[in-house]
């Protein structure tokens, strides 16, 4: 048993309607007490989905356990199909009905419907959200592909020159709740018809099993993420013979790295290489002389498996920061995460306890923290800027703009969404010469909102040291001098002039007196 | 009785289960913790339902049950006993802590209520323990709350003193205007329930007279009526009509005159129907459709139909008491179709089909709704929102001519564009 204030991931069977919800012509008839209806608000509210997800619950209720659950499975199945008339039929088991063991999957398979059925067996008390998502998509690939598998030869990713045609590949992972999924399959699709690829499926996002039954036209599998696809693809390759890459599209690095490896495998020739350095923003925003600000900023990296190990490389590489702890509550990818932070002389952290997390940051203190919205509140409560890089989705991470996080207009959005709650370069230097300000007591975080500073305090330091100004006499010379500053700054040297006469124990402030202030506050 | 016509459906639903009644339970009590024994679902379900905005530790969790768990179920006493003793050691401010049994617990068979009497020896003077159940197979949305008070009552002492107990959870502030209100008409010793503090808990006995803000505590009237406590029966306290019933139907009790409470509440209630107003001009005539969520369906349709002129073309309730409802059902229009129970598509057939113009019903819906066109309010807000009380009766109004509102500001907006 383990105790659990807030979870990272949902229970397999989200990660299944995660699946069913994002394709078409597919249902899912989920064997469910009252109540696990919950996780259609994820869809309908956090991601504003303007459809309900296509599953039914069969609801079942205690007065139902001593009688005919199986029946009651087996009426919410024909009355699905009669109904929503799918072309695939997904059936699995919410956390009790597998303490019930009706085996619906297997009642489904005996009704004698002339659609495919995918038995989904999702062990709720092991298993998570992304591992049930990745064994949904697996599941329902190899069941739409059996028997294709058996007779098809192997597909060689060069196949497209003997065929005479464009190269095309297949876009797998994206889903609903899924992290910036909707835009990165839009960025990627863009970056690679740019070098003459079509894309031949996208799933599961808006795909149908008729899609899916396709996959094997392309020559080539695209991996997007991790936790949703790469049994899938691993699958596909074992059986088919398919290629898939495994650089995920990232970063400016990455994204440069993917069109290679696309290339390689594709054997295609690369004929605009020198572009590519020019695609997007960042690599020159972040040469500017502002982003010097940038340089070894410390940052606290945490989210799925995916986004951790590209932001662990841009942060480094592409942004100059210093990477102070780095960890994934994604199992399934630890080994790899492990990896990355050793190359950093880190120790990965893996956990699924946001408290965990939360100490990590304390411990590390960095001034950047790239998490999820969880890492958002801890920071929040830290006074630390936080970008957020990862699901779990809120429906903030669903922006009404194109947003993605893959390719060059991802490095762009990446470059904004980290360095923005940053303070940018010149802002910092000036905040730098003002901090002895009393505005600036507690230290003035500009992008922060909501820091815990002792206002109390605050106005009364200001009350004492307004009483106390009212005492000190500008000269004449002192005035003169005062109108040669700038107006934008001439508050500020106003006031730190007048402190510190008031430390040296002054009643007059002279032009002297004023340029004495200023050698002293540089 | 009014003949209002009842109907039963059975099938899939889309409601909330009991668990989902924390998110309430444990802002009115800070001092207890609600600890989930359940799964990864439950987690994620009370979680989600809070909205992921949890600005400090929260005073609720889940002991997941694992695998090993499942093996054996001495096993699972002894996990348990660990993870509380952790809970303790990390928060010992705590001062009640329920076990809140889930549907895996519940199918298991796992005896919370041993688990908690061994807890209670253990950390006897520092801890209490309670269970309930708020599982989905037994439950819907707001009969958790009907659990966790049923279970608080055999700690509440005895007493012979007169009172008034206003049982159910209300907004504090509401609380406060309901305790003035009876002050001013006479009845002077007024206590709540739930308390604000877990450990502040009423006393009760054969001269308490219970009056319920909610209509959801069907348990708890019969564990109250077992302690000798006398019901009031009366319409629920929302919008005018309905409070003033309300409060008539306590004073009624405590042998206070009519003429007294109408002294009392006669300002009040003017107000009211002058705020009322405007929102009664949005939503007159206008057609409304309640799918069952949170048993305040029927108290809603009542307000809404007498007091806003809204027309009722269904009114649906996971449950329904016929006799804590009876009052109700009294005031609501005849031939009203209330329907118990759902099978949930087939009732969004029926919502098409007679197109209303506003539709009550559970997040899950709301948006999928929205964008075939049909308007919606969320029944979750009610249960968020102040509601209760004759000052509240706009803002209650307030809540379903909004989004009425709304609709037509974006639309003329829409149309001006595109002149």
């Amino acid at each position: 048993m383990e105790l659990t204030l807030w979870t990272y991931e949902g229970p397999p069977h989200v990660g299944a309607m995660r699946i069913a919800s994002s394709m078409k012509d597919l249902h899912y008839v989920l064997h469910a007490p009252q109540g696990d209806t919950y996780a259609d608000l994820l869809f309908t509210m956090i991601e504003r989905r303007g459809k309900r997800p296509p599953v039914t619950y069969t609801t079942f209720q205690a007065r139902d356990l001593g009688g005919d659950t199986a029946e009651l499975v087996k009426r919410n199945i024909s009355e699905s199909v009669e109904r929503f008339k799918p072309k695939a039929l997904l059936i699995g088991e919410s956390c009790t009905a597998e303490l019930i063991q009706d085996q619906p999957g297997a009642l489904a398979k005996g009704m004698g419907f002339d659609i495919p059925i995918v038995n989904l067996e999702l062990p709720a008390y092991s298993k998570k959200e992304n591992w049930g998502a990745s064994e949904t998509f697996y599941q329902l690939i190899r069941t739409l592909l059996k028997e294709a598998a058996s007779e098809n030869s192997k597909i060689s990713p060069q196949r497209w020159k003997e065929l005479g045609r464009r190269p095309k590949v297949n876009l797998l992972g994206p889903t609903l709740l899924g992290f910036r999924c909707r835009d990165d399959v839009i960025e990627i699709q863009r970056i690679l018809s740019e070098q003459g690829i079509d894309t031949n499926v996208v799933s599961p996002l808006n795909s149908s099993p008729d899609d899916i039954k396709r996959l094997i036209d392309a020559d080539l599998n695209i991996c997007l993420y991790l936790e949703i696809a790469e049994a899938s693809c691993e699958w596909l390759k074992r059986n088919f013979g398919m290629e898939y890459t495994t650089t995920i599209p990232i970063g400016i690095e990455n994204t440069i790295n993917f069109i290679n490896e696309v290339h390689k495998k594709l054997d295609l020739p690369l004929t605009n290489k020198d572009e590519l350095e020019n695609k997007s923003k960042l690599p020159w925003y972040s040469k500017s002389v502002d982003s010097n600000y940038l340089t070894g900023k410390r940052v606290f990296i945490f989210g799925d498996g995916t986004h951790v190990i590209a932001a662990a490389k841009i942060a480094k590489e592409e942004l100059g920061f210093e990477v102070v702890g780095l960890g994934t509550y994604s199992r399934e990818i630890a080994r790899k995460v492990r990896g990355v932070a050793k190359d950093l002389n880190l120790e990965a952290l893996i956990t699924n306890n946001y408290l965990e997390v939360e100490d990590a940051i304390k411990k590390t203190s960095p001034e950047l923290v790239l998490g999820t919205q969880m890492e958002r509140h801890s920071a929040k409560r830290l006074g630390i800027p936080c970008a957020v890089i990862s699901t779990p989705m809120h429906v903030q991470d669903v922006p009404a703009r194109y947003s993605p996080q893959m390719g060059w207009e991802g490095a762009n959005v990446i470059f904004d969404d980290w360095v923005h709650p940053l303070m940018m370069g010149l802002e910092e230097h000036l905040i730098d010469m003002f901090k002895h300000d009393f505005e600036f007591v507690d230290g003035h975080q500009s992008h922060l909102g909501h820091t815990a500073v002792n206002t109390e305090e605050n106005k009364n330091n200001s009350q004492n040291i307004e009483s106390c100004i009212k005492e000190i006499i500008w000269t004449d010379s002192g005035k003169a001098e005062l109108t040669k500053v700038p107006f934008f700054v001439r508050g500020k040297v106003k006031t730190n002039t007048e402190k510190y006469a008031l430390s040296k124990g002054l009643v007059e402030i002279s032009d002297e007196t004023l340029y004495d202030a200023k050698a002293f506050f540089s | 009785m009014n003949k209002v016509v009842f109907n039963k459906e059975t099938g899939p639903r889309e409601v909330f289960c009991g668990l989902t009644s924390i998110v309430w339970l444990h802002r009115r009590m800070p001092d207890a913790f609600f600890l989930v024994v359940g799964s990864r679902t439950c987690a994620h379900l009370i979680q989600s339902a809070a909205g992921v905005m949890i600005f400090a530790e929260p005073r609720f969790g889940t002991a997941i049950l694992e695998e090993k768990d499942l093996a054996g179920l001495a096993d699972a006493h002894e996990e348990l006993d660990k993870v509380v003793n952790d809970l303790i050691a990390r928060r010992p401010e705590i001062k009640t802590l329920f076990l809140v049994g889930s549907c895996p617990s519940e199918v298991i068979k796992l005896d919370l209520a041993t688990v908690a009497e061994k807890l209670n020896k253990k950390f006897l003077g520092q801890v209490q323990f309670l269970n309930y159940s708020g599982s989905g197979i037994e439950t819907t949305f707001t009969q958790g709350e009907d659990g966790a008070l049923k279970a608080l009552i055999p700690l509440m002492d005895s007493t012979d003193e007169e009172k008034l107990l206003i049982v159910g959870t209300i907004a504090n502030n509401v609380e406060d205007r309901f305790k003035k209100i009876f002050k001013n008409i006479g009845i002077k010793n007024v206590e709540s329930f739930p308390p604000r503090q877990s450990t502040e808990l009423p006393k009760i006995g054969t001269k308490t007279k219970v009056l319920l803000t909610q209509p959801y505590l069907s348990d708890t009237v019969r564990d109250l009526q077992h302690r000798g406590c006398e019901i009031i029966y009366a319409p629920f306290p929302l919008g005018v009509e309905g409070s003033t019933k309300w409060i008539l139907a306590a004073a009624d009790a405590f042998k206070i005159p009519a003429l007294k409470v109408h002294e009392v509440i006669a300002p009040l209630a003017n107000r009211a129907r002058q705020a009322i107003e405007p929102h009664k001009k949005i939503l007159k005539g206008k057609n409304l459709f309640l799918l069952p969520e949170s048993q305040l369906e029927i108290s809603l349709a009542r307000f809404l139909h007498n007091e806003c002129e809204m027309n009722l073309i269904e009114v649906g309730t996971p449950y329904l008491n016929k006799e804590l409802m009876e009052e109700e059902l009294n005031l609501l229009p005849e031939n009203t179709k209330i329907v118990e129970g759902q099978h949930v598509e087939k009732q969004l057939d029926r919502v098409r089909e007679s197109q209303p113009d506003l539709v009550v019903c559970g997040m899950g819906l709301a948006n999928p709704l929205e964008a075939e066109g049909i308007h919606t309010k969320w029944s979750i807000e009610m249960v968020f929102s102040p509601i209760h009380g004759i000052d509240q009766s706009a803002d209650l109004a307030g809540l379903f001519s909004r989004p009425l509102k709304r609709n037509q500001i974006l639309t003329t907006k829409t149309l001006a564009t595109q002149k």
